[in-house]
């Protein structure tokens, strides 16, 4: 992908202007991760209320593809049923991000809110729900995403 | 236009990879030279040549070919003396490069000498490789691990070492003789001769300093100097401890194993001989003989010229980065304090983001903390693009870069 594809005026809005971007307090899944290779950070905060996302939150800092990516994550997931969110795929995000072509080096950039939010989403199965056959499969999704 | 001090256009023929186009039809401007420099044809030849011609194991066998590779591997290691000023060949130790040097002196000399609550001294502006095998002897020994700081201007706060020092639990003092963030030439002979009133020893990381300075070690006279052949025109996988000879003496080996032995018996070994106590198993016998050719190709430029091309180049490329809009330029101004390392940050373009799209000009930079993050904690960032210079580099390639830094602003509109 050229770098006139990626970095196009949304992601720039989203990087410089993040949407639901901040912290909750006592939320019901709460997760963080970093890439090492970029030190891009991420925390995610997301409150579970009759099976929706009653409201989701992050922060963190690096480089534009990923925190943009972050904050278009947090709304396409805002209020939608958990069972859904359970449910997206990589692809899914990254159509989402318009960045189905990047390289390597940086598709990890966009896909790192992602992996933090089905990890949170694999310890809230295991912590709150007790539901250990949807645990396993999301722990094997989790290590498959890059 | 090239600088007034190498005649570049002939150097630049014998690095066959500056050939090369990237991103389809772009010729490549390689500024990632502190991470690791390109390699010139007379070394990829000095390798291949050991293994079509002559390829054999070192030092043990009597036949023809091990004593041509004996003779090579170890002409390789006065060679290296004669580069750095040593007083002795076998005060040259070969190890895999500046990490594993450092690590070894943290296991066979540390482990010996550092006690409880004593102090080991290090810099905010040190490599992860000169912290986390201090961190990890400081833990094991219940040592202090402590730092000296970093001013505004890049350089170091020389106030917090006497401070330490005043103490006198100061066992060990590492640092590096240039940062391979900010550039900073560290005033190594001050702060050697700082540790010597209190009996503190001194470790230099030279990673970055000897393949762009004179280095003169009886000058320096520090106790243990490490550095990498790969960062100055040789191959990866070689590196460089040197250490004062009766410290070497009296450490332990770091591996055990052949060549390293004199005698073994059954639950006893004695030691071989200087340096070869710590070069257990079949070395990397190719490319120290490819780290030589690396050496002649300088010395034939000779390293002042070195310096001289590169603080050239340093400072064209500061007037002109200095001029744009929103640039942020880390460490000293002065180009006599610093080598041709130069970090920057543009407006909220993260570097990240820069590093790729400049990549799409031909440009090839670091961005990322440069495993020095307790200096990104300093400088209260998360990341820096990094462009770094070497004898190959030109001023066209600095405008280059220049202008894809300006195409770069455009696209994130700044």
């Amino acid at each position: 992908m050229s770098s006139a594809d990626i970095y196009r005026e949304i992601i720039l809005d989203y990087y410089r202007n993040p949407r639901n971007y901040g912290k909750i307090e006592n939320p019901d899944i709460s997760e963080r991760d970093s890439n090492p290779l970029c030190g891009d950070e991420l925390e995610m905060h997301i409150n579970i209320k009759d099976d929706k996302v009653a409201d989701v939150k992050f922060t963190g800092k690096g480089c534009a593809i990923s925190q943009a990516s972050a904050s278009m994550l947090t709304e396409l997931i805002m209020g939608k049923d958990f069972e859904y969110v359970k449910k997206l795929a990589k692809e899914d995000i990254l159509d989402n991000l318009g960045l189905q072509n990047l390289g390597p080096a940086r598709i990890k950039c966009a896909l790192l809110s992602f992996k933090v939010l089905k990890t949170g989403i694999y310890t809230y199965l295991v912590d709150n729900l007790k539901d250990t056959e949807s645990a396993d499969k999301m722990k094997e999704e989790v290590s498959g995403i890059y | 236009m090239q600088t007034s001090f190498i005649n570049i256009e002939d150097i630049r023929n014998d690095f066959p990879i500056l050939k090369r186009k990237v991103h389809k039809d772009k010729p490549l401007v390689y500024l990632d030279n502190a991470a690791t420099t390109q390699k010139p044809i007379q070394v990829i030849e000095a390798i291949s040549n050991y293994y079509l011609t002559y390829n054999s194991n070192i030092h043990r066998a009597v036949h023809e070919l091990a004593e041509e590779a004996t003779l090579a591997y170890e002409t390789t290691r006065d060679k290296i003396a004669k580069f750095i000023n040593a007083k002795n060949r076998e005060e040259v130790v070969f190890v895999r490069g500046t990490t594993e040097a450092i690590n070894l002196v943290a296991y066979a000399w540390g482990r010996q000498n550092i006690n409880k609550d004593d102090i080991i001294v290090t810099t905010e502006y040190e490599h992860h490789s000169n912290i986390v095998p201090w961190q990890l002897l400081a833990k094991e020994k219940g040592a202090k691990l402590e730092y000296i700081g970093v001013d505004d201007n890049g350089e170091l706060i020389l106030d917090h070492l006497d401070k330490y020092l005043q103490t006198g639990k100061v066992k060990l003092v590492a640092f590096s003789q240039m940062s391979n963030v900010l550039g900073t030439i560290t005033d190594s002979e001050e702060i050697v001769k700082r540790c010597k009133k209190y009996g503190a020893r001194v470790l230099i990381d030279g990673a970055q300093s000897v393949p762009h300075l004179k280095v003169d070690l009886q000058k320096l006279d520090c106790d243990f100097f490490a550095f990498s052949a790969h960062k100055m025109l040789g191959p990866t996988g070689v590196g460089v401890l040197w250490a004062r000879k009766e410290l070497l003496q009296n450490m332990v080996p770091f591996n055990g194993g052949g060549d390293m032995i004199r005698e073994v018996h059954k639950y006893e070994t004695t030691w071989n001989d200087l340096p070869y106590k710590f070069e257990a198993g079949t070395p990397n016998i190719a490319d120290v003989i490819g780290f030589a050719a690396a050496l002649d190709y300088l010395d034939k430029i000779g390293m002042d010229k070195v310096r001289e091309h590169e603080m050239e180049l340093t400072k064209y490329a500061l007037d002109k980065l200095s001029q744009m809009k929103g640039i942020v330029l880390y460490g000293p101004k002065d180009v006599t304090k610093r080598g041709g390392v130069i970090s920057f940050n543009l407006g909220d373009i993260h570097p990240h983001d820069l590093a790729t799209i400049i990549d799409e000009d031909g440009i090839a930079i670091r961005s990322g903390h440069h495993c020095a993050q307790v200096l990104m904690e300093r400088l209260d960032v998360s990341a820096t693009s990094r462009a770094s210079f070497y004898i190959y580099n030109t001023k066209e390639e600095v405008d280059v870069f220049v202008k894809s830094l300006n195409r770069a602003k455009e696209l994130f509109k700044l």
